[in-house]
């Protein structure tokens, strides 16, 4: 079996520049070509000058053995974000017949300190994709544990999806959804995570099969937190091209004026009856008396009583979300357009 | 002496002062003066989320509330501070600090310090952010283009394309930054100076079977680099149909049930990547395939109550995306009339917009290719803005300048070279998203504070100023 990919024995020594290692006495190294009057020129340390001087030198030689593995492993400690180096590795340890596990072991020590790299996650995809399905809970742990630092970490959760689709692993996917929705509601990379396991998971039957359950659950979420976005838009997904069933589910209008009993500008309640007038729901009378109410509520209200329900809630939300009045002002002529 | 292509129309003159006063003739689709920025809801309660006497009433908050209260809190202070001002201080703060951002930006592009070393990889990438800049504010020092040209041309892989660095591999991502930056300069020796048979071979070697492209050699496949691949070949007219094969349908399915584009299909929508993906459909004349009215809604809800935007739902604001989720939007405001008919079709059918597509072109020339970049730009604007570009201004000169030059992405972050260039980006995006009619000048209400503070308008497609983007588009037509 190939040697061990982790850093050379006596770690604990003294570093030792590469000018002055036995088994690199015969690398002449190579200096950077930066030209005679170099821009953006970094200031390097001596030690970073002269490792990646020696790594050039291998690299340009095509040299792939187990002191150009040591040397990329420093270089990689020195700028993670060196993606050349990080392919040259790849083919050293192709080269080398190397294990792969030991090296998925040294790329997450890596990964833990530099979680937003995205030469440290693909080197992870390319790994997990040679190793196969035996990793997948590994794999997912890991994720796990990145997660559980900062739940939003896009490379984290682009891994995840791609472990799970490529190497499985469903089985407690909604559950740890469910998790980390109850530790944060807000956390909208659960619900999209949420969205490709209702979506895509074998075991679950589809968007089809699940939608029931799934509204009941996130009319849930709405009431609780009535200004996070997150379900709202969730709530809206589950019906993606499906606007007769929207239209027809009564729960759905039905959370948009709970949700405007208690608080009349909530601009996602609004903005889904928008919607929903706009596909074509036709408003019931208590629908049409509590929009009536918002506008009325409204002492400077210069609108026409006979105005459109769609019309009439543009109006309110270009008053009670101003960050947005352009918007809103285009919106309504699409409502125009329809007429 | 090179002889320099690029001749200044006077209308792109920086103006140090408002227009004569009699401005230009308001045209009748003139839309009009934007309202002030909304009022600021009042600060998070001093010292912590919720009191002590309420904390056992209400549920606990989380991560994602507590931080954003944070950061709102911040924010706060700053616009308190304004709206308390007398008015002559408020012109004070509301000034783009122009000869800070340009000493703090010419430094950067002779010197930067060793900490830079995680940056090795991506020297093009700093040429781009403090070139393209330092146009913006129509700085560019004329002593340091040859050279910039001369590094570039290091970086240049003899097989096609520019690394990080001379010797790295040729990446897509440090190519788009490596041609935008000689765009940016312009000059004959800059543009000559790229290999665009290499170029285009190389972009075929990155392209995959399911039409995206790798980043590079074996690399990461994504949103991003189907953009910077599609971006650079349109830019120097080698985009031709077996580059833009497939890549509609792959950023197609990047989209995502919020609306936004996410960097690989069923990821987060997010407004990097949905900037990426929109530019590219343009460029490749398949933007029909996208749901553009749920992308707008998207981008239009990423502006929240600090008046900047974040790069997704419920994450907190970033200066950065001020270009990446403004710019999406001042796109979509050429494009009013797909938008119309998907809207109508997708109001009378149980068809989701995108699914009626006919797929890419025949045609394979690049000529056919390049003149969708030209085009789009020579459109007016069908709509005044989409995002309340008055608000997104204050957010950029008040909490997104440091006062010593640069910008950054919040208040108490540090600056640096990419933020300074993306916030400088989106406050030009803002500062022109009013005008109807391509060739005006924007007018004084658009600008907030004082007129200097306007800046050159970019080609939003490619992200370069826009009278470099036609001195390239001339010199690669020919």
């Amino acid at each position: 079996m190939a040697p061990s990919s982790t850093s050379s024995e006596g770690a604990s020594d003294e570093w030792l520049p590469p000018s002055r290692r036995p088994e690199l006495a015969d690398v002449v190294p190579v200096t950077q070509d930066d030209g005679p009057h170099p821009v953006v020129a970094i200031a390097y340390r001596d030690e970073f000058r002269e490792v990646m001087d020696y790594f050039r030198a291998l690299y340009f030689a095509g040299e792939r053995s187990v002191r150009a593995l040591h040397l990329t492993a420093e270089v990689i400690d020195l700028n993670p974000g060196n993606y050349t180096v990080w392919h040259f590795r790849r083919l050293v340890l192709e080269a080398l017949d190397a294990d792969l596990r030991e090296e998925m072991d040294f790329v997450d020590r890596i990964a833990e300190c530099n979680p937003k790299n995205y030469q440290i996650w693909h080197h992870k995809r390319w790994l997990a994709e040679k190793l196969g399905p035996d990793i997948a809970n590994k794999e997912h742990e890991f994720t796990r544990k990145i997660l559980s630092m900062d739940a939003k970490n896009y490379h984290a959760w682009s891994h995840r999806q791609w472990v799970l689709q490529a190497l499985g692993g469903w089985e407690t996917e909604l559950q740890y959804c469910n998790q980390l929705l109850e530790e944060d509601v807000f956390n909208n990379s659960a619900w999209n995570q949420r969205y490709l396991v209702i979506t895509s998971s074998p075991l679950l039957g589809g968007l089809a099969a699940m939608r029931d359950s799934e509204v009941d659950y996130t009319v849930g979420a709405i009431l609780a937190n009535p200004q996070n976005e997150s379900p709202w838009r969730y709530l809206k997904g589950l019906y993606k091209g499906e606007n007769n069933l929207l239209m027809a589910d009564e729960r759905i209008s039905d959370v948009c004026l709970k949700v405007l009993k208690h608080d009349s500008t909530c601009v996602f309640a609004l903005s889904l009856l928008l919607d929903l007038l706009q596909i074509g729901l036709q408003p019931s009378d208590e629908l049409k008396g509590t929009i009536e109410a918002i506008k009325n509520s409204d002492p400077e209200a210069d609108e026409a009583v006979d105005a459109d329900l769609a019309t009439a809630i543009c109006s309110i939300l270009q008053r009670c979300d101003p960050l947005r009045i352009n918007y809103w002002s285009w919106y309504r002529t699409t409502i125009s357009s329809q007429t | 002496m090179v002889r320099r292509l690029s001749v200044r129309s006077p209308r792109l003159q920086r103006a140090r002062r408002p227009p004569p006063s009699a401005p230009p003739t308001t045209a009748p689709m003139d839309p009009p003066s934007p309202p002030p920025p909304p009022p600021y809801p009042p600060a998070a309660a001093e010292g912590g989320p919720a009191a002590d006497s309420q904390a056992a009433e209400l549920p606990r908050l989380t991560v994602t509330q507590v931080e954003q209260m944070k950061v709102e809190a911040k924010v706060g202070e700053i616009y308190r501070v304004l709206f308390g001002n007398a008015p002559n201080a408020n012109s004070l703060m509301l000034e783009l600090w122009r000869e800070q951002h340009v000493e703090y930006l010419t430094r950067g592009l002779k010197h930067l310090g060793p900490s830079f070393h995680v940056l090795d990889a991506n020297r093009p990438w700093l040429c781009y952010w403090i070139i393209h800049a330092l146009a913006l504010l129509d700085e560019i020092p004329d002593d340091v283009e040859d050279d910039i040209v001369d590094f570039l041309s290091r970086c240049q892989d003899k097989d096609g394309g520019y690394g990080g660095g001379p010797g790295q591999l040729p990446h897509l991502a440090t190519t788009y930054a490596a041609v935008n930056t000689l765009v940016t300069i312009g000059s004959e020796r800059a543009l000559s100076s790229v290999n665009r048979d290499n170029l285009y071979k190389f972009m075929l070697r990155m392209k995959d079977t399911s039409g995206a492209f790798r980043m590079h050699d074996g690399g990461e496949i994504d949103v991003r680099a189907s953009y910077t691949a599609i971006s650079v070949a349109s830019l120097v007219n080698i985009l031709d149909g077996e580059l833009a094969k497939g890549v509609g349908n792959y950023i197609t399915r990047c989209q995502t049930y919020e609306g936004g584009i996410a960097g690989e299909p069923y990821a987060e929508a997010h407004g990097g990547y949905t900037f990426c993906g929109l530019a590219t459909m343009i460029l490749l004349n398949e933007v029909d395939k996208l749901d553009l009215a749920s992308l707008i809604g998207w981008v239009a809800f990423r502006q929240g109550v600090e008046c900047g935007f974040q790069g997704r739902t419920n994450k907190l604001v970033d200066g950065c995306y001020s270009f990446w989720q403004g710019a999406a939007l001042a796109l979509t405001q050429k494009l009013m009339t797909v938008v119309d008919e998907q809207l109508k079709s997708s109001y009378s059918s149980k068809r989701p917009p995108g699914d009626d597509a006919c797929g890419t072109s025949s045609s394979t020339e690049a000529a056919y290719y390049a003149k969708f970049g030209f085009d789009f730009i020579e459109k007016s604007n069908q709509i005044g803005p989409l995002f309340h570009n008055i608000a997104l201004q204050q957010y950029i000169l008040l909490c997104a300048q440091v006062l010593d030059g640069g910008l950054r992405d919040k208040p108490g972050k540090n600056r640096d070279h990419y933020h300074s260039c993306y916030c400088l980006s989106g406050l030009s995006v803002s500062q022109y998203s009013a005008m109807v009619d391509s060739d005006a000048c924007p007018l004084p209400q658009h600008v907030l504070g004082p007129y200097s503070n306007l800046l050159e308008p970019i080609h939003p497609l490619y992200n370069v100023v826009l009278d470099k983007y036609h001195t390239a588009y001339e010199f690669f037509s020919s």
